[in-house]
């Protein structure tokens, strides 16, 4: 096997140094009823080019050359080719959690610079080492807002990924925490008074996503008032990171959750990704996670550590804030070298170019449907009312080699043949107006519906 | 070096060389410098504070403003500071630090695998599809379980999830029950996942050999008992030889048996899971399936579990359709729910895959086996000078404790910083928290004799300076870039983002080196 760094004859004089007479005798320990003597029903070995060669085919599966109109929480942005040069670096790619601060200063520096950013981006104070993903951090962010508070009731916006809802209610269903959901109104943003009513003092906190999963950004003062009123606290999900290059930032939440996907991290089929938590300072000793602090090393030059673990269960057990380990620290790389390329201004010259192309895409596909909630302050995606089913409409489109909008029915019945669609900086004027004129190709049964 | 009176070992493996200086990025940031260039807007202009009213955000804040080689510099030269496996052995105890080969990498960038997106129709993902079904078999067959789940981020993700099904379990039969069975020798993580599910932990404690004591188990547990979780090999590297009798007691008293596979690169290819007796368990790609650990994540942590906990498992799993077709099936009115959007880490997935066919079933049975010689090699090559606190036969790791040394005031911390001198990775210390002043020693199978030797050698040479020279030990490391940290200052003022030159920031005047 050719990861294995032995031969046959260097094996045979080990076992003899050990005093075994062959291998299977570090092996007894095992009860033999349970020991396995057969082959494994696994594929044979394989050659390099035959592995290479199995995916190839497996990726000639999937879509490839389609143009492709989905958002919805995952975005396709253009990755900078520095970002897979620099991470490929084995010094990077097959260094283990940086615990041994001494001879892992470039993972620490660079989570720090990571923390750093997700500050300046957000309007926080603190930002912990990265989250699972996007829909794991906001549950919890729920977690942690429910110990700081001491109350256990939850108020999550309708308008928030239906998937990050799911996950929140099963984080939540055995903690004793009460979730209960909060509509939208006409504008596609929570509905105000209804959460007004809603929040009570034994709400805990206020879960909404801004830009939330229309594309529509909530009004984050208002809610703010409405939640800190009662003194439940609000925490701000963004699902879409470069919304923050032209979106103000939640600085009116007390904790912010964010999928930094958006910032460099391939879609690859839902994950790896990165999520991050973000917080007001005085919520420090509740951050779940892990964190990077600056210090300094006996001769007084700059270090970095990773600290506070007195929260984490490695030291706790059962009274840690979180059972969280590890967390996505080569993604979080990837972001923070993104984040590093484009910079101040580019975050901001990327975030416009995303405005614009979102405006286009929506007055030109709109004008072959009805665009909901289209009054309202949106960041690059859009809903789409059309007379025509989703389901054929997507099937005209595929045959174009075009994926259209993500149906909505599934999650939202009341919006009826609503689709999601989003444009980036990727997406050409040509894509959109070849989309569009498929639209506009409707058959007459369901332009006379 | 600190005191050059005593002995003073040789470094054989490494030889100081020079590394660059490298500040924060923000500090070598100048406003106007630019590391990109978007492609010209093909559509109309807009006017973002007309369009956004007043959400539109004036100031991105701080960020940094470089070139692309500075960008390139600024990374590379982070990059040298690190260790790394490339770098040489990382003889981390349970934390399995294997070779992540290449070709893993390649395949999990082909265009069609990695910019799949995840809602894209499940017609045009059969290839994905495909993957995960083709990884499911592989893992099912290798832990012996009847279903799994890939769904869960972490091994610690995917505990949370174990749990929740031994919960579901429970609750489908009338009563969630109320308390969970974890050995004092577990990783932390089991403790903090119980809890997280609701559960109240009892604690086991363990015998004289370090594992399982079937006695006191059969004690306590009872008809509130909802799960064991159980490492195996336990976390001192010893396979729990009664394994059977404990999953008996459980059994007999309706609860369940999880097992935490963090130490499953012991038992691939030798013994499965789920023919002794295991009902729910955990695996970490990143662990025993070579999936890289990128200086702490992303992992991934699939849950495989035998038929009677299927029904719970997280929406949605992979189904075949009468069209032939994979899919995903969301019908699963029993489910835990989601534990996270999506369908996991399905990059990670595209690389345990690729590490499994590269392998085989003699490649995965012969890497088992080397895992466990050089444990067993570094075990007898050193149980002359450190302690063994328990004589049982090891399987893919030796845990010693440092009792002899600490006679001479050195402890398990210092003997692994000195190693960092002798140009290796330290093993695990402090734990598992049965054995005082542990050293947790890890080889896995990617290391030749030669790189054992070196160890060896390292390990017996810190042994001779700490009865020598202890101070040498004691102040270690000596080679690196920095000396050991104030960590106490770092926790007791926690400084976690860079807020612009310090104040009172000084110009350091050295003098220019006369030639």
């Amino acid at each position: 096997m050719r990861y294995l760094p032995k031969s046959d004859a260097e094996r045979a004089a080990m076992l003899r140094e050990i005093g075994a007479s062959s291998i299977d005798d570090l092996f007894t320990a095992i009860p033999e009823e349970y020991r396995l003597t057969r082959d494994l029903k696994v594929p044979r070995q394989m050659g390099e080019s035959e592995i290479i060669d199995y995916f190839k085919a497996a990726a000639a599966k999937n879509a490839n050359g389609y143009t492709s109109f989905l958002g919805a929480g995952m975005y396709r942005h253009y990755r900078p080719v520095v970002i897979d040069s620099l991470v490929q670096r084995g010094e990077f790619l097959t260094s283990y959690t940086p615990y041994q601060a001494e001879i892992t200063q470039g993972t620490l520096q660079a989570i720090f610079e990571f923390q750093t950013m997700i500050c300046e981006l957000t309007g926080m104070d603190i930002a912990n080492a990265s989250m699972y993903d996007g829909s794991t951090g906001a549950a919890e962010a729920v977690m942690m807002a429910v110990r700081i508070t001491g109350r256990d009731g939850v108020l999550v916006a309708r308008t928030m990924h239906p998937e990050y809802r799911e996950v929140m209610h099963t984080y939540a269903q055995h903690q004793g925490h009460d979730a209960r959901e909060v509509g939208y109104g006409q504008d596609g943003r929570i509905d105000l008074a209804a959460l007004e009513k809603a929040v009570t003092d034994e709400i805990a906190c206020v879960l909404v996503q801004s830009p939330n999963f229309f594309g529509v950004i909530e009004d984050i003062p208002e809610i703010a008032e409405i939640a800190h009123k009662k003194g439940a606290l609000l925490i701000v999900s963004v699902a879409e990171a470069v919304s923050l290059g032209i979106v103000q930032p939640p600085v009116e939440a007390d904790i912010v959750s964010m999928e930094a996907q958006s910032f460099g991290v391939a879609l690859s089929y839902g994950g790896p990704y990165c999520g991050v938590l973000a917080a007001k300072e005085k919520y420090l000793r509740q951050m779940p996670g892990r964190l990077v602090g600056e210090t300094k090393d006996t001769e007084g030059r700059r270090g970095f550590v990773l600290t506070l673990s007195t929260r984490e269960q490695h030291i706790r057990r059962e009274k840690a804030t979180s059972n969280i380990c590890t967390n996505q620290a080569l993604v979080a790389l990837m972001t923070t070298i993104f984040l590093t390329v484009y910079g101040k201004q580019g975050m901001r010259d990327l975030a416009v170019q995303n405005l614009a192309k979102a405006k286009y895409a929506a007055d030109t596909l709109g004008a072959q449907g009805k665009l909901l909630f289209a009054g309202t302050p949106r960041f690059h995606e859009f809903v789409l009312q059309t007379d025509e089913d989703p389901e054929q409409l997507s099937a005209r489109l595929l045959e174009s080699k075009i994926i259209g909008g993500l149906a909505l029915r599934k999650w939202y019945p009341e919006l009826g043949n609503a689709t999601l669609w989003c444009a980036t900086e990727l997406t050409t004027r040509k894509q959109i107006d070849a989309a569009a004129s498929v639209l506009a190709d409707a058959p007459v049964a369901a332009e006379a519906r | 070096m600190a005191t050059t009176d005593g002995f003073v070992g040789t470094m054989r493996k490494v030889t100081a060389h020079l590394t660059q200086n490298e500040g924060l990025s923000f500090e070598k940031s100048s406003p106007g410098k630019k590391g990109y260039r978007l492609a010209p807007l093909d559509v109309p202009e807009v006017d973002a504070a007309a369009l956004l009213g007043g959400a539109v955000r004036d100031d991105v804040g701080a960020l940094p403003e470089l070139s692309e080689i500075e960008i390139i510099r600024h990374f590379t030269r982070l990059s040298t500071w690190n260790y790394a496996i490339d770098l040489g052995m990382y003889p981390l105890g349970s934390c399995t630090m294997k070779y992540n080969p290449r070709v893993n990498e390649l395949v999990s960038r082909l265009e069609g695998i990695a910019e799949a997106h995840p809602y894209q129709p499940e017609s045009l993902s059969q290839g994905a599809l495909e993957i995960v079904k083709l990884l499911q078999d592989c893992l099912i067959e290798i832990t012996g379980m009847d279903a799994i789940t890939l769904q869960p981020a972490a091994g610690a993700h995917g505990e949370f999830t174990g749990i929740l099904l031994a919960r579901a379990y429970h609750q489908s039969k009338g009563n969630a029950r109320k308390t969970v069975i974890i050995p004092d020798s577990a990783h932390g993580t089991n403790p903090a996942t119980a809890a997280s599910c609701g559960y109240q932990v009892i604690n086991l404690k363990s015998n004289a050999q370090g594992g399982v004591d079937v006695a006191a188990l059969a004690q306590i547990v009872n008809e509130d008992t909802a799960a064991m979780m159980l490492t195996n090999p336990s976390t001192i590297g010893v396979f729990e030889n009664e394994i059977h009798k404990i999953a008996d007691v459980l059994h007999d008293k309706g609860a369940l048996l999880y097992m935490d596979g963090a130490n499953m690169n012991a038992l691939v290819g030798k013994t499965r899971p789920g023919d002794f007796g295991v009902d729910v368990m955990h695996l970490n790609l990143h662990k025993t399936f070579s999936t890289p650990h990128g200086g702490g994540g992303p992992g991934s942590g699939p849950v495989a579990c035998k038929k009677i906990l299927e029904p719970f498992l997280p929406s949605p799993v992979v189904a075949q359709g009468e069209d032939g077709l994979l899919h995903w099936n969301y019908d699963r009115p029993k489910s835990v729910g989601r534990v996270r959007m999506l369908y996991g880490n399905f990059g990670m997935f595209v690389r345990a895959l690729a590490y499994t066919l590269a392998n085989g079933p003699d490649g995965l049975r012969q890497t088992t086996e080397d895992a466990v010689l050089n444990a067993n090699y570094i075990r007898k090559k050193l149980e002359d000078v450190y302690e063994l606190p328990y004589t049982t036969p090891s399987m893919h790791e030796v845990v010693f404790s440092d009792k002899r040394q600490v006679k001479n005031g050195v402890k398990t911390g210092d003997i692994a910083k000195r190693l960092i001198d002798y140009g290796f990775h330290p093993y695990t210390t402090s734990f598992p928290l049965i054995v005082p002043g542990a050293l947790m020693i890890e080889p896995t199978e990617s290391e030749s004799r030669e790189e054992l030797d070196l160890f060896v050698d390292a390990m017996r040479q810190i042994a001779r300076e700490v009865e020598e020279n202890p101070q040498v030990v004691i102040t270690a490391p000596h080679a690196t870039r920095i000396s050991r940290l104030d960590e106490t200052g770092a926790a007791r003022k926690p400084v976690l983002r860079w807020k612009g030159p310090p104040e009172d920031a000084v110009e350091v005047d050295t003098p220019a080196k006369e030639w």
